[in-house]
């Protein structure tokens, strides 16, 4: 379980208009180039001081690389990260508050207690 | 000393900048009403005549991170610039500029620190909308110099609700004891039942209104040993998975003390939460 890391790629990118749209259309490509790049920069320091140990499991990347919101909540990303980012990237497809209603929507299936979000 | 002057604990809903400012067509119908709600909030500040505000808040992930992340923060610093790019994307906030007041910065930490809270701080701090939506709603011509102070209702582990009422009770001392000419307001922003992210968000009214209706009772009649005594860390995930916004709420009972009955309430049912807003009078009326 690496839930640090997916809200640190949730943080990152959701704080970067130029990343917010590149995760938008090519999440895949994104979601790799993030990981070898990204995932052990340590925020405010030189790539020198970089961590050497973050990476995401499997899942974790699939979910993010299909933009799979559910599974990020199922696995115990922080739901306001998540929330924020994907309205950023999508509620522009739809009328105002329609995606933020399916969202709801597709999450429908879960029920309390809802997955743990301590990291 | 200071003289606490206005005591006031409201929510941070951050769409009524954009429902307030909005015209035609693109003007929400319950905007009216909203407005004219949170004018006739904003005149129980003004009639306290206050020289300086301290703003409780919670940072959204903005400036603080999980890799360092504190519990409790005190802004020091003569200038405070404020509001977030994903903010101005997704509620259309503006950019804002705050003056600090720096001083009781340095006392509430000092007298904090001996006080038995390990507060953190910092020197150059951006703030989000759970500080400036109350300047929105109550000043919204900015002109009274701030101390920001910043929970964690956010990242867990977090803080127990007695911990919240507690440092309440502690910023009311400080305010009282500081050796200033001034007259504080304290102002404090938390939610009611709220749910972000998750299957009950954005329903036509917030997740939860039987604990909307007890959290208005326990704040407007100041019962704070009725709340704590069910209010839990635990507790507060039935109501909405972001329901921990709720302790800021404590936070400001316990500045406006046990047994304190509000001078002002009001509330407001929209979609995806309840508003709530409430001022107290410390001293008994507005001098």
């Amino acid at each position: 379980m690496s839930k640090y890391l997916l809200n640190k790629f949730l943080f990152t990118v959701d704080r970067d208009p130029d990343l917010v749209e590149r995760y938008r259309e090519d999440p895949r490509g994104m979601v790799e180039w993030w990981e070898a790049e990204h995932a052990n920069r340590l925020l405010s320091c030189h790539g020198g001081e970089a961590s050497t140990w973050l990476r995401f499991e499997d899942a974790e990347r699939e979910a993010l690389a299909g933009h799979d919101y559910p599974k990020l909540f199922e696995l115990g990303a922080h739901p306001f990260l998540t929330l924020t980012l994907f309205i950023a990237m999508f509620e522009r497809d739809h009328e105002p508050l329609g995606f933020q209603t399916e969202y709801a929507r597709r999450l429908a299936h879960m029920s309390m207690p809802y997955p743990d979000i301590a990291t | 000393m200071a003289e606490l002057v206005a005591v006031i604990a409201s929510t941070h809903h951050p769409f009524y900048y954009r429902a307030s400012t909005a015209t035609g067509e693109d003007r929400p119908p319950f905007a009216d009403e909203w407005v004219r709600k949170v004018e006739a909030f904003r005149e129980t500040l003004t009639k306290a005549r206050p020289d300086v505000l301290v703003m409780v808040g919670s940072d959204h992930f903005h400036q603080l991170w999980l890799d360092n992340m504190p519990q409790f923060l005190v802004g020091k610093a003569p200038f405070y610039d404020a509001n977030w790019y994903n903010e101005e994307r997704e509620f259309g906030l503006p950019r804002m500029l705050f003056t600090g007041q720096e001083d009781l910065s340095a006392y509430i930490l000092r007298e904090g620190l001996d006080a038995g809270f390990d507060l953190a701080f910092s020197n150059e701090l951006r703030i989000d909308h759970s500080i400036t939506c109350p300047i929105i709603t109550l000043r919204p011509q900015n002109d009274l110099p701030i101390v920001p102070i910043y929970t964690n209702i956010f990242a867990p582990p977090l803080p127990r609700p007695k911990r919240f009422v507690q440092l309440g009770r502690t910023i009311r001392e400080l305010v009282e004891s500081w050796p200033a000419d001034k007259r504080v307001a304290v102002i404090g922003t938390g939610h009611l039942s709220l749910e972000l992210g998750g299957p009950r968000q954005f329903g036509p009214h917030g997740p939860d209104p039987e604990f909307d209706r007890k959290a208005v009772e326990w704040i407007s009649s100041g019962d704070i040993e009725g709340c704590l005594s069910e209010v839990t860390l635990d507790s507060l995930h039935l109501p909405g998975n972001a329901t921990h916004g709720f302790m800021d709420f404590m936070l400001m009972m316990g500045v406006a003390g046990e047994g304190a009955k509000a001078d002002h309430v009001d509330t407001y049912d929209l979609f995806h939460t309840m508003e709530a807003y409430f001022t107290w009078y410390p001293n008994g009326g507005v001098a």
